[in-house]
C-alpha cells in the first residue's frame, strides 16, 4: 500500500518531500526570499515603489549609494569615482563660494565622474556580428519565436559604462512614452527638460512607433564633459539632488539597449526595458515571472567592490564588520518566490525555506514576547531555532491631517479669534488621540509615537526630552508622559467647546473623519477613535468612501480630518517638512500638502532650510519650524512605523534600514548550516500515510463484505425491502 | 443541431456586447480616467499635467461614447468605449496599464490554473459520485446515516479550514509536501497533489449529498424495480441505470463549472502560490486596470456561452428524448 501511495504521491517519498526547491539547488550559494506584491514597473525611469526597489536596486547601479552600515544615512560613491563636485554661480556667471547666500545663487553645477572600466551585464543589445555590426537590431517575428527573455539570445556581450549612458537616462525622464513619475519634479529644477519633452512629443507625432535616438536631442541642463564625466546644471540651488543620484532614475541606460527593446514585436512578447531592466549592478535579472518567481544571478562583469570596514559602534559586536574588505557580492543567486498569503510564507520561513521574513499580526505572538514595558524579545521557540530579531524605525510618518480650508478645524473664513479657537481644538484632538495606546492595540507595539514630522534617524529629529511634543507630552521620570484626557478637555474648553458643546449656543461639537472603507480591520480602529472622542464629549462621524473618492475629497479640500502617511524618498528633513509648505497645497495646487496648511513664517524658514547643509544652523531653523507646527497643530503627529523582521542564524551581514535598498550584495549565507537545519526541521513523518491506507481498508472492507452479503441475499428479499425503505433524501 | 448551434452563437453576439457595455459602465462609474492615471503614476508626485499626459498617451482622454470633435462615423468610433472594449471581439486584448501584454499573461497563467483545477474537478466528480452511490446502496442503514452526517459535517467546515489545516498537518507537521509553490514539468505533481487532495476533500460533502439526493430520486422509480425484477444486481442497476438517468442534473451542474477550470480559484491559488488566473481579475480591479478587467470578463462570458451550448448538446447525448431545434 505504501508503495502504491508513493507511486501516486511521489513527492511524499523523496528525501525531504516538503522542499519547494529543485533538488539540484541543494548546497548552492542561493538566497531564498519572498515577495508579496508583483513588481509593476522595473523601468529605471518609471519604478518608484519599495516592492520594485527590491529587484531594481540590485540591477541598476546609480552614481551614488548610502553607506550600508553608517547611521544616520551617509552618501558615498557607487559607480561614481568620487563624490560629485558642486559649484554655485551668480546671475552674472561668477562662481560663488560654498555657504553663500542661497538668494544669490542663480544656478548650480554638479559634476559627476564615473569609474573607468565598469562593464554592463551580458546583454544581446551589445552583441555584434563578424563585421562589427549590431547582431540583434533588425529582428523579425520569426527571430523572436522562441525568445522569452534577453538571456535566451545565443550571443550576449557587454561594453564599458560611459557618461553618456547617464545622460541618455536623464533624457528618458522627458520621453512622452516613458511617463516618468518624477518628470515634473525634476523639470522644475533642470533647465531644458520640459523643452525636450515637447520636442520629443512632436517627433513621436511625426514618426509614431519609431525608435527615438535621444542622443540626437539636446538637453540644456546636462552636458558630457568627457568619456567618463558629465555635468548637470540646476536653476538655483537643489542640494537634495545628491539623494536622487542614489536612485535608478539617474542610473545608466545604454542607447543600444533602448534601441534593442524598441524593435517591433518585442513589447508583444513582454521584452521591454520595463520587464527586463539591465545595468552594471551586482546582479542581473535572469527570470521574470512576477506572478510566481523572480531570479537574480550574480553579474559576471560586476566592478571590483568590497564589504565596508566602518560602521556604527555596535556593528562590530553584531558581527557586521567580520567581512571587511571581502569582494562583493557574496551570494551567487537570489530566488524571490511570490507568496500571496502570510500563513504559507511564515510556515516556509519556519521550515528554513526562506532565509528571512517579516512578522505579520497573525504570527506576532508566536514570534516575539512583549514585556510589561513594551519591550520586545524573541520567543523561546524562535531563539531555540537560532532565529534573530531585527528591528528598525522606518523613515515614514503617519499623521491625522486637519483640512485648513475647513471652517471648524481649520478656522477658514473666521476672524483671528475664530482661528485661535480652531487651533486650540486641533491641539485638543492632538492630545486626546493617544498614539501609544493605538500602537499597543493595533500595531503590536510596532511603532513609536511621532513627536514631529521627521522620523528618528533623519537629520533634524531629536531624541529624549528635547524631542518630545510639549503639547501632547511632558517629561517625567526620565521619559515622556502623555498629558491625558484632562489636558485635552482643558484645551477643548479654551477652544470654546467645554464638554464638547459650543459655549455660546450649546450645540454639540461634531467632527467628521474622512477615510477609505477598507474592511473589517478598520472597524475596530474607527471604534477606538470614536471612544477617544467620546471621552471629550465630541461626536465623531465617519465618512467612509472608496480610495478614488477619498482622493477627490482631499484634492478638492472637502475632507475634514483624515489619516495619511509619507515614506521619505531620501533621509533629508526637506522631504518631510515640505508636506506642510504652503505652495505645496493640495487643493488647487495639487502638491503634497494635504492639509493645505499655510504659515508665512514656516514657509520662509523652509525656503532657507531647504538649501542649507546639515549643521547647527540648519538644526536651529528646523527646531523653529517644528515649534510652529506643534503650536499650529495642522497634523496630529501619529506614529513612525517600526519594522520587525526575523532572519535565520545562517544569514549574515543583514542590517535593517529602509533607505538602503541595494543591500543584497552585502549579505552572505552559511549554506552548510542552512542545509543541516532544513534536514533537521523537515524530517518527513510517513506513518500517517500508512494510517490513511489502513483506514481506507478498514472502511472499504466492511462495505464490500456487506455488499456481497446483500448481493447474495438479494435473490430472496433484500432489494425489495430496501427499495421500500429507500427513496427519501 | 447545426442550425441550433449557429443560432446560439449568433445570440452570443448581443450578449457579449451587453456584457462589454455593462462592464465598461460599471468600471468607469467607479473609476474615472483621472483616478486610473493617479493610481498608475503613484500618489506622490502625480501632477495634473502628468495625469493629463498619461491619459493622452493611453487614449483615456477620449469621450466615453460620443466624440463631438470628430466628423461622421468617427463621432461614435473615436471614443473610449470603441477603443477599449470593441476590439475584444477580435480577441485583441491589448496591454495592461503597466505595459504587459494581456494575451501573453493569460496564456502563461491559464496552464497553472488548469493544472490544479482539472484534476480537482475530475477527482471530485469521481469521488462524490462514488461516495453518493455507496450511500444510496446502503440507503436507510447505519452506514447511510453516518455517511450523510459526515457529509453535513464536511460541508459545514469552511474551505479555509481545509486549506490552512491541510497545510499545517501535511506540510508542516508531517513534512510530506511543500507548503506552497509551483513548478512545471515533472516537478508539478510535488506541488499539486496537496491542493488537489484538499480541493477534493473540501468539496466532497456538499457534492456527495447533492448526488445522493438525485440518485435516490431515480432509484425509487419503476424502471429500477423492473431492472431488479429482470435479475440485475443492485450494483448493475445503480451504475447502468440510475447513473445514466441521473446524468441530466449532473451535467447541468458540471458543465457550467468548466469556465472556472480556466479562470482558476482565487483562494486555492493564493494559499498555494499557484501562478494562475484566479487572482488576475482581483488584482486588476485593485489596480484599476480596465484592460485586464474587460479581457477577463469577456473571456469568462465566452466560456460560459460555450459551456451552456455544450450542456445543451450533452443533453442530447445522454437522453435521446431531447432534441435541439
Amino acid at each position: 500500500m505504501y508503495v502504491c501511495l508513493c507511486c501516486l504521491l511521489p513527492a511524499a517519498c523523496g528525501p525531504i518531500p516538503n522542499n519547494p526547491y529543485p533538488a539540484g539547488e541543494g548546497g548552492q550559494n542561493i538566497l531564498y526570499t519572498a515577495f508579496l506584491d508583483r513588481p509593476r514597473r522595473l523601468d529605471p525611469a518609471q519604478s518608484f515603489t519599495e516592492d520594485e526597489a527590491a529587484f531594481l536596486y540590485q540591477i541598476v547601479e546609480p552614481p551614488l549609494q548610502y553607506h550600508y552600515l553608517k547611521r544616520p544615512y551617509a552618501l558615498e560613491p557607487a559607480v561614481a569615482s568620487a563624490m560629485p563636485t558642486v559649484r554655485y554661480f551668480a546671475a552674472d556667471g561668477s562662481e560663488l563660494r560654498n555657504g553663500s547666500d542661497p538668494a544669490t545663487v542663480a544656478r548650480s553645477e554638479i559634476e559627476i565622474s564615473v569609474r573607468p572600466g565598469v562593464r554592463y551585464q551580458p546583454h544581446p543589445a551589445f552583441a555584434r556580428d563578424e563585421h562589427g555590426e549590431p547582431r540583434y537590431f533588425s529582428l523579425s517575428k520569426a527571430d523572436l519565436a522562441n525568445i522569452r527573455s534577453p538571456m535566451d539570445f545565443t550571443h550576449l556581450d557587454s561594453r564599458e559604462l560611459v557618461a553618456n549612458d547617464f545622460i541618455y537616462e536623464i533624457k528618458r525622464l522627458a520621453h512622452p512614452g516613458v511617463q516618468s513619475p518624477i518628470f515634473d519634479l525634476i523639470a522644475e529644477h533642470l533647465p531644458g527638460l520640459k523643452v525636450l519633452h515637447a520636442t520629443l512629443n512632436e517627433e513621436i507625432k511625426k514618426n509614431p512607433g519609431a525608435w527615438l535616438n535621444l542622443d540626437k536631442f539636446a538637453l540644456d541642463g546636462v552636458k558630457e564633459v568627457d568619456r567618463y564625466t558629465y555635468r548637470i546644471t540646476f536653476t538655483g540651488m537643489y542640494p537634495q539632488f545628491l539623494y536622487w543620484l542614489t536612485m535608478p532614475f539617474f542610473g545608466p541606460i545604454p542607447p543600444e539597449v533602448d534601441r534593442f527593446f524598441s524593435q517591433p514585436g518585442m513589447a508583444a512578447r513582454n521584452l521591454t526595458l520595463d520587464r527586463w531592466p539591465m545595468g552594471t549592478g551586482p546582479y542581473m535579472l535572469v527570470e521574470n515571472n512576477p506572478n510566481a518567481r523572480m531570479v537574480l544571478e550574480k553579474n559576471p562583469n560586476y566592478r571590483p567592490d568590497t564589504y565596508p570596514c566602518e560602521g556604527m559602534p555596535e556593528d562590530a559586536e553584531e558581527g557586521l564588520l567580520a567581512d571587511c574588505g571581502k569582494p562583493l557580492p557574496f551570494i551567487d543567486k537570489v530566488v524571490f518566490t511570490r507568496e500571496r498569503e502570510a500563513i504559507p510564507y511564515w510556515n516556509k520561513f519556519l521550515q528554513g525555506y526562506y532565509d528571512a521574513a517579516g512578522i505579520s499580526s497573525d504570527n506576532f505572538d508566536q514570534a516575539v514576547n512583549m514585556g510589561d514595558r513594551g519591550e520586545v524579545t524573541l520567543s523561546d521557540d524562535m531563539a531555540a531555532r537560532g532565529i534573530r530579531l531585527m528591528t528598525s524605525v522606518g523613515s515614514s510618518t503617519f499623521y491625522f491631517g486637519f483640512n485648513m480650508r475647513d471652517p471648524l478645524v481649520g478656522g477658514a473664513g473666521a476672524d483671528a479669534a475664530g482661528r485661535e479657537r480652531a487651533r486650540l481644538l486641533r491641539q485638543a484632538i492632538s492630545v486626546v488621540l493617544d498614539s501609544e495606546e493605538y500602537i499597543s492595540i493595533f500595531l503590536n507595539g510596532r511603532g513609536i509615537p511621532a513627536m514631529q514630522p521627521i522620523p528618528p534617524g533623519v537629520f533634524g529629529a531629536h531624541e529624549g526630552e528635547a524631542g518630545i511634543n510639549p503639547v501632547v507630552y511632558e517629561w517625567r521620570d526620565g521619559k515622556p508622559q502623555w498629558r491625558g484626557v484632562s489636558e485635552a478637555k482643558r484645551l477643548l474648553a479654551l477652544a470654546g467647546w467645554p464638554n464638547g458643546r459650543d459655549v455660546r449656543t450649546g450645540e454639540p461639537l461634531i467632527v467628521y473623519f474622512d477615510t477609505t472603507d477598507s474592511g473589517m480591520g478598520d472597524k475596530s480602529r474607527v471604534d477606538w477613535l470614536a471612544k477617544q472622542f467620546r471621552a471629550l464629549g465630541v461626536q465623531f462621524v465617519v465618512r467612509a468612501t472608496d480610495w478614488n473618492r477619498f482622493q477627490d475629497k482631499i484634492l478638492q479640500g472637502n475632507a475634514q480630518i483624515f489619516l495619511l502617511g509619507w515614506n521619505a524618498d531620501y533621509p533629508d528633513p526637506e522631504n518631510l517638512l515640505f508636506l506642510l509648505y504652503g505652495p505645496q497645497g493640495k487643493a488647487g495646487g495639487q502638491g503634497n500638502n494635504s492639509t493645505n496648511y499655510m504659515n508665512a513664517e514656516y514657509d520662509r524658514l523652509f525656503d532657507r532650510m531647504r538649501v542649507m547643509p546639515d549643521g547647527v544652523e540648519r538644526q536651529k531653523i528646523i527646531d523653529q519650524m517644528v515649534g510652529i507646527l506643534r503650536h499650529d497643530a495642522p497634523w496630529v503627529f501619529w506614529f513612525h512605523p517600526k519594522t520587525y523582521s526575523l532572519q535565520h542564524g545562517w544569514l549574515k551581514n543583514r542590517k535593517p534600514g529602509d533607505i538602503v535598498r541595494n543591500g543584497l550584495k552585502y549579505q552572505r549565507v552559511d549554506v552548510a548550516a542552512r542545509e543541516a537545519a532544513r534536514e533537521r526541521w523537515n524530517q518527513p513523518v510517513r506513518w500517517p500515510m500508512a494510517v490513511v491506507a489502513l483506514l481506507l481498508v478498514v472502511l472499504v472492507t466492511p462495505a464490500v463484505l456487506s455488499w456481497r452479503r446483500r448481493e447474495k441475499a438479494a435473490a430472496c428479499v433484500g432489494p425489495d425491502k430496501a427499495s421500500e425503505r429507500g427513496g427519501t433524501a | 443541431m447545426l442550425a441550433y448551434i449557429v443560432r446560439r452563437l449568433l445570440y452570443a453576439v448581443p450578449i457579449l456586447l451587453g456584457v462589454n457595455l455593462f462592464t465598461f459602465m460599471l468600471f468607469f462609474g467607479v473609476n474615472s480616467p483621472d483616478d486610473i492615471a493617479r493610481m498608475q503614476l503613484g500618489a506622490k508626485y502625480a501632477s495634473p499635467e502628468a495625469i493629463q499626459r498619461w491619459k493622452v498617451e493611453r487614449g483615456y482622454d477620449k469621450p466615453m461614447f460620443y466624440n463631438p470633435a470628430q466628423e461622421g462615423a468617427e463621432k461614435l468610433t473615436d471614443t473610449l468605449f470603441v477603443d477599449k472594449s470593441l476590439r475584444m471581439f477580435t480577441f485583441d486584448f491589448g496591454q495592461a496599464n503597466d505595459g504587459h501584454d494581456i494575451a501573453l499573461e493569460i496564456r502563461g497563467r491559464v496552464g497553472p490554473s488548469f493544472a490544479v483545477a482539472l484534476p480537482t474537478f475530475a477527482l471530485s466528480l469521481v469521488a462524490a459520485i462514488t461516495f453518493a452511490m455507496l450511500l444510496v446502496f446502503f440507503r436507510a442503514t447505519v452506514l447511510d446515516f453516518w455517511g450523510v452526517t459526515l457529509c453535513v459535517i464536511m460541508m459545514s467546515i469552511s474551505s479555509m479550514f481545509y486549506i490552512i489545516g491541510g497545510q499545517w498537518l501535511v506540510s508542516k507537521a508531517w513534512a510530506l509536501a511543500p507548503v506552497s509553490g509551483y513548478a512545471g514539468g515533472v516537478d508539478m505533481g510535488r506541488f499539486l497533489w496537496l491542493p488537489v487532495f484538499i480541493g477534493v476533500v473540501g468539496g466532497l460533502g456538499a457534492s456527495a449529498r447533492w448526488y445522493r439526493t438525485i440518485f435516490l430520486e431515480e432509484i425509487s422509480r419503476d424502471y429500477i424495480r423492473t431492472a431488479r425484477a429482470k435479475g440485475l444486481s443492485e450494483l448493475a442497476a445503480l451504475f447502468r441505470h440510475v447513473l445514466k438517468n441521473a446524468m441530466i442534473p449532473i451535467l447541468t451542474g458540471v458543465v457550467v463549472v468548466i469556465p472556472a477550470l480556466f479562470t482558476g480559484s482565487l483562494v486555492m491559488e493564493s494559499f498555494f502560490a499557484i501562478p494562475g488566473l484566479g487572482s488576475y481579475t482581483i488584482e486588476a480591479i485593485r489596480s484599476q486596470d480596465f484592460g485586464v478587467v474587460r479581457s477577463m470578463v469577456f473571456i469568462g462570458s465566452v466560456l460560459y456561452i460555450i459551456s451552456l451550448i455544450l450542456t445543451d448538446i450533452s443533453y442530447t447525448l445522454v437522453d435521446p428524448r431531447v432534441r435541439l431545434g
